[in-house]
């Protein structure tokens, strides 16, 4: 039982975390909510409880296609980055040598340690037409004109991929290293082969760490702004580059937050499925 | 990090690893250490309002250049802050979240100064005490600049929104034709600056409707044509990555481009041109003013008179962010041949009376036009 000193106590401790978290994200969500039902009429933003902003959002086919690319491109960059990232971290974790892994980490987080913008414009650079992989191409015959890749969904995809391969392969790790060596020697005993052993044992003891870094790939890569700008080439925008758009070029602040808060739900609802289907396994 | 560990002698492993000082000595230099930074803080926190005036600009990347900062913090023995923005509804969204106060200086689209003298930011200028008398006749902008008799800004600095081209790879005659845009010979080559006003100007030029005419109505002539020349393009982009696209071969020909984006990239590639059609351009322009709340009023007004004068236009227009032409005419005994050359100096007469200025949008049309850009982008 406890007193009510302790009660203090906790409740002291818990203070400090619990007014960050109400300064910095529950106030300013507020604040962003409550923007998001204003209106801006002329160029005055005109407070108040308009539905106006979420109607346009969803009518206007320009604005929830930004929605709807947003989607499909961290989709494709979550599928591709896990098959990319579930072997690789499975090779540091059980086929480099145990005093190498450390240093195999460290060269997959290298990306990191660069700017974000500066990789971005490197890559747009790679995969320009005069760029790294073209001349290859070009040079070993393999193609007679230079490859489109750059400003499209292509160069976007390819990004971000590089960022959340090195992200996933941590988390894929982590997991993979905790793993003891009895399971795969249990399954071996009752007959199962590599592949059985893989897919009926390994692989569904990683999946809360595939599925935790999955998410962090998803909330990442849809509130993303930068890569899909600089490489994108603006042939077709993402949501928070529409959002970019109503606060740099309209001043339209209220019409930002709507965007925001639907792309909040957003993740809200990705979240929402992934802790329920953790939740079901531990089950 | 080491260095400041050390400096502060608080890392006593440190000195115990790297030095032969016994404990009682690294102490006594540690408090040596302490007290000679805490003296040297109050002396800097002493002298710190002889030296504090600064002045703080919200300006366009152009004025980031030392090279054009420096001369004025030496003269008058201040610090410039600067804050960089594109675009005015946020540098007016970055106003109205600050201070009074805050801020001395603000650069700005000279067609928006209105809209920003509307929202009661700007203060008079004086102005008997800018060099106007020495601009081209064209860039006084005295519609835009002031209201009812009172002058609010001052025009800094101008160009055009044309098209720029890489002479290697595109016929220069072509160029002179807006209409070769959509004759399918450079399908997939071009590229559009991401800036809806001058490349929507352009287009009405092409269209013969003058910018000044542009409505409602006449927007929706441009939108075929927009959408026609969106699908012959590569990319959409803001200046980096039209700067890129250009430079790296990417594209051959840019929108919406000019002296702005090419000037820079010369040196690199003398092949990148720009030219003024046959249709026309559309004249971009920036104005400088002074914040109503200012702090610093006489400051400020002292950075305007340097940014307008001679040698200010001058390191102005060939500023490492962007070139420009200088509105005063004086700058040019201030530039080099080759840098004359470059912005075309004396070319000036013929292309002011081909270009027209910017439209200028009221609200209602200025959200048609950004409705209309963003479909081009989303198709």
């Amino acid at each position: 039982m406890t007193t009510a000193r302790e009660n203090r106590l906790g409740w002291g401790l818990v203070a400090p975390a619990l007014a960050w978290v109400a300064l910095f994200f529950a106030l300013p969500f507020a604040l962003m909510l409550g923007l998001s039902f204003a209106r801006l009429e002329g160029r005055v933003v005109v407070q108040g409880f308009h539905l106006d902003n979420y109607l346009r959002f969803f009518t206007e086919p320009a604005l929830f296609r930004g929605l709807i690319v947003s989607l499909e491109i961290t989709a494709i960059v979550t599928v591709v980055s896990l098959a990319l990232a579930y072997p690789l971290a499975w090779i540091i974790a059980f086929r480099v040598p145990r005093r190498w892994q450390r240093l195999a980490l460290v060269l997959a987080i290298l990306p990191f340690w660069t700017s974000y913008v500066v990789r971005s414009y490197a890559w747009l650079l790679v995969l320009g037409q005069n760029g790294v992989i073209n001349r290859a191409l070009l040079s070993t015959g393999l193609i007679d004109a230079p490859l489109i890749m750059s400003a499209t969904r292509f160069a976007t995809v390819t990004g971000f991929v590089h960022f959340f391969v090195m992200l996933l392969t941590l988390t894929i790790y982590a997991n993979l290293v905790q793993l003891s060596p009895n399971y795969a020697r249990a399954a071996a005993d009752l007959g199962a082969g590599r592949l059985a052993t893989f897919r009926h044992v390994i692989l569904p003891l990683t999946l809360p760490g595939v599925m935790t870094g999955a998410f962090l790939t998803f909330v990442l890569c849809i509130g993303d702004y930068i890569t899909p700008q600089i490489l994108g080439g603006n042939n077709e925008l993402t949501l928070p580059q529409l959002i970019m758009m109503q606060l740099g070029r309209r001043g339209d602040f209220p019409m930002a937050s709507a965007m925001a808060v639907i792309l909040m739900a957003v993740v809200t609802l990705a979240y929402l499925a992934c802790a329920r289907w953790l939740r079901m396994e531990r089950v | 990090m080491n260095a400041f560990k050390f400096f502060l002698g608080l890392h006593q492993d440190w000195l115990r690893e790297n030095t032969t000082m016994p404990r009682n000595t690294i102490r006594s230099t540690r408090n040596r250490r302490l007290a000679a930074l805490a003296a040297g803080t109050a002396l800097a926190l002493l002298a710190a309002p002889a030296s504090a005036q600064s002045l703080n600009a919200l300006v366009w990347c152009d004025h980031a250049d030392p090279e054009l900062i420096r001369p004025f913090e030496q003269e008058h023995g201040v610090r410039v802050n600067l804050r960089e923005y594109e675009g005015t509804a946020a540098g007016l969204a970055i106003l109205q979240q600050s201070r009074p106060g805050d801020w001395d200086v603000l650069v700005i689209d000279a067609v928006d100064v209105h809209r920003a003298v509307d929202l009661d930011l700007l203060a008079p200028l004086p102005a008997e005490a800018l060099p106007t008398a020495d601009f081209f006749p064209e860039l006084v902008l005295e519609d835009l600049n002031t209201r009812d008799g009172i002058t609010y800004a001052v025009t800094e600095k101008f160009g055009y929104n044309t098209i720029s081209y890489n002479r290697a790879a595109v016929d220069p005659v072509d160029m002179n034709d807006l209409s070769a845009l959509w004759s399918g010979r450079y399908d997939g080559r071009i590229a559009i600056y991401d800036y809806y006003l001058p490349v929507l100007g352009m287009l009405a030029l092409n269209e013969g409707i003058d910018t000044a005419d542009l409505d409602a109505e006449a927007l929706e002539r441009l939108r075929a044509p927009l959408l026609d020349l969106r699908a012959r393009s590569r990319q959409v982009g803001e200046v980096v990555a039209s700067q890129t696209a250009l430079a790296t071969g990417e594209v051959d020909i840019l929108v919406g481009g000019g002296e702005w984006l090419t000037a820079v990239l010369a040196e690199e590639n003398p092949d990148l041109d720009w030219t003024i059609p046959d249709q026309g351009a559309v004249l971009w322009a920036q104005s400088i003013a002074v914040l109503a709340d200012s702090a610093n009023p006489d400051l400020a007004l002292a950075f305007v008179q340097y940014i307008t004068s001679p040698q200010g236009q001058a390191r102005l227009a060939t500023s490492s962010c962007y070139w420009g032409m200088p509105a005063n005419i004086a700058a040019g005994t201030e530039l080099t041949d080759e840098q004359r050359a470059i912005l075309r100096w004396d070319e000036q007469d013929t292309f002011l009376t081909r270009a027209q200025r910017y439209p200028v949008p009221d609200a209602e049309l200025d959200a048609a036009m950004q409705d209309l850009w963003t479909d081009m982008l989303q198709n």
